[in-house]
């Protein structure tokens, strides 16, 4: 049987691998992916919580319905912004965005 | 459904309106003839919508089953945020002229509406939900905003760098928030109120919140992005993240700490202590070495979010006052000085503070203008930014915070310091590497600056804005 327990090891440690992605990953689309990944652990834990705590009302899985919506916003306009930084500085390494840094 | 809810709603249907009638135009009338009157028109329709707010009685209660409410207060803040959309609509024209986003003009003052959206929701929200999407929208858009500037590399990557942090931070905060709905089973603020305890869940969920809410008005440790994107975002844009996306997220702190989280006052009482202190001393260490007058600015705002925080912390009634004065006076001194900056630069391209020797020789009203706004940023008598500083000080002091009060002020003398060395390159240093011309400042931008001045001088010196403040009340 899976317990509450086993999802929200899962989501938590989704969540902190797209911390340590932001961080590390040194593209900027693989550190979009991070925040996906960090985005989805919320949905789990969402849904999870709804479904075995609380399965009366359905806030959390309306939360994480939102939630998908706004993040596939959200990435929308972060790839706009980042094919413009492409374009202007003919690379997405994060080493190499560095005119704002001093 | 009942339709009747969205009378509730009377200011963000006005501000929908005015977003459609804008965005409609633009999509009409844009590379005719037509758009010259864009401007005009967006600005007063803009202004009508803030006399609006001003003027008419606005109803109060819930709507939405108790998900969206509106009170005197929410209304008094949204009234405050739209004050500084407008200054920020009058300085963004003659910016938005230029080449490179003339074509373009439209759409910016579409997105900030839309934004400005976002942040009523913010305000008015009573669920996490709800408190989220309007996060978001007013978080998402002004990435775009951010990213305008679409020829230059630093416009980019200041959007690039603020929809990555603004992301991650709403990610943290969705983290905490699903903690909170684990331990509570609710996402409404009056059901939550009377359930949060002290138990691991809670406070976890609680920090988490906390932090990527932190992110939004750039308390310390989550400041980072903060200078960046304030330096190589188009100066609007600045202005309009400095002053109106602040006051939203602080807001919005404000309301949740103490609606909801009031019961385990102990554990975010220290937290955030902890936090004004280091945001005012690191804002302040930082913004003495800055060259770049917009990355002077950004410090000199993450230190201003320390102090206003000194209200937020006790949650009193002459607290909220205090920050919601403040936020007014500082609204009208930030957007004083970026209103000279925007000047400086739309001619001469240049935001260095170098460029700012001998100003008061070549153009003394932006000098002038110039000097009241660090004046009063710095909390100099009369000048509003005095009487601001002192109530947020007075606020914390009537609660017994000496030790706060004692390091604030300190401080103050601290950035008097670096204040003055914007007075000083202006009034003293010799004119050579500065601009060296005289600017014809645009129309509507020169009227941005009266009204700041003005609003400097007279909100400290006419009791009545205080009353009316403290009039509203919880």
């Amino acid at each position: 049987m899976i317990s509450m327990e086993h999802y929200l090891v899962v989501s938590s440690i989704m969540f902190f691998v797209g911390i340590y992605g932001f961080i590390a990953r040194k593209n900027l689309l693989a550190v979009l992916i991070s925040i996906e990944l960090i985005l989805n652990s919320v949905e789990i834990n969402f849904s999870v919580f709804n479904r075995y705590l609380y399965p009366e009302h359905m806030e959390g899985v309306f939360f994480s319905l939102f939630g998908i919506a706004i993040s596939a916003a959200e990435t929308a306009v972060a790839i706009a912004i980042m094919i413009n930084v492409y374009r202007l500085a003919s690379n997405i390494d994060i080493r190499h965005i560095d005119k704002l840094k001093y | 459904m009942d339709l009747s809810n969205f009378l509730m709603m009377r200011q963000e249907l006005g501000l929908v309106a005015v977003f459609a009638v804008l965005l409609i135009y633009d999509i009409f009338g844009g590379e005719t003839r037509a758009m010259r009157w864009f401007r005009p028109l967006a600005i007063t329709l803009f202004a009508i919508h803030t006399l609006a707010g001003f003027i008419c009685p606005m109803p109060e209660g819930e709507a939405f089953g108790g998900m969206y409410v509106n009170s005197q207060l929410t209304v008094l803040m949204k009234n405050l945020l739209n004050l500084g959309v407008l200054l920020v609509f009058m300085q963004a024209g003659e910016w938005l002229r230029q080449e490179g986003t003339a074509i373009r003009e439209g759409e910016y003052y579409v997105i900030t509406l839309a934004t400005l959206l976002g942040m009523y929701l913010m305000v008015s929200a009573a669920n996490f939900m709800l408190l989220y999407i309007g996060i978001e929208m007013a978080s998402l858009p002004a990435a775009c905003l951010a990213a305008y500037n679409k020829y230059r590399e630093k416009s980019a990557e200041a959007g690039a760098k603020y929809i990555l942090m603004s992301t991650l931070s709403s990610g943290v905060m969705m983290f905490g928030l699903s903690y909170l709905y684990g331990a509570m089973g609710t996402m409404y603020f009056t059901d939550m109120a009377p359930l949060v305890r002290f138990d691991y869940m809670t406070v976890l969920g609680f920090i988490f919140f906390f932090a990527g809410l932190a992110f939004k008005i750039s308390l310390v440790p989550f400041h980072m992005w903060a200078p960046d994107v304030y330096e190589g975002a188009p100066t609007a844009t600045t202005a309009y993240l400095s002053v109106v996306s602040k006051a939203a997220g602080c807001f919005a702190l404000l309301l949740t700490l103490h609606h909801v989280f009031g019961a385990i006052g102990q554990v975010w009482y220290y937290m955030l202590w902890a936090l004004t202190v280091l945001t005012i001393i690191i804002g302040n260490i930082f913004a003495i070495r800055q060259q770049d007058i917009k990355r002077f600015f950004a410090y000199s705002s993450i230190s201003q979010a320390g102090y206003i925080m000194l209200g937020v912390l006790h949650g009193t009634e002459t607290g909220l006052t205090a920050v919601i004065y403040y936020l007014l006076v500082y609204m009208f001194s930030n957007m004083a000085a970026f209103g000279v900056i925007a000047s400086v630069e739309n001619k001469t391209e240049r935001t260095d503070i170098a460029a700012y020797n001998g100003l008061y020789k070549t153009n003394p009203r932006l000098a002038l203008v110039m000097m009241l706004a660090v004046f009063s940023l710095a909390g100099i008598p009369p000048l509003g930014g005095f009487f601001s500083k002192f109530f947020i000080f007075a606020s914390a002091a009537a609660e017994g915070d000496y030790l706060l009060v004692f390091i604030a002020l300190v401080n103050t003398v601290i950035s008097l310091y670096y204040y003055l060395r914007i007075v000083k390159a202006m009034f003293i240093d010799s004119p050579e590497a500065g601009i060296g011309v005289r600017l014809r400042t645009d129309g509507y931008n020169s009227v941005s600056l009266v009204l700041c001045t003005v609003g400097i001088i007279a909100v400290g010196l006419v009791s009545n804005v205080y009353g009316y403040i403290n009039g509203v009340g919880f």
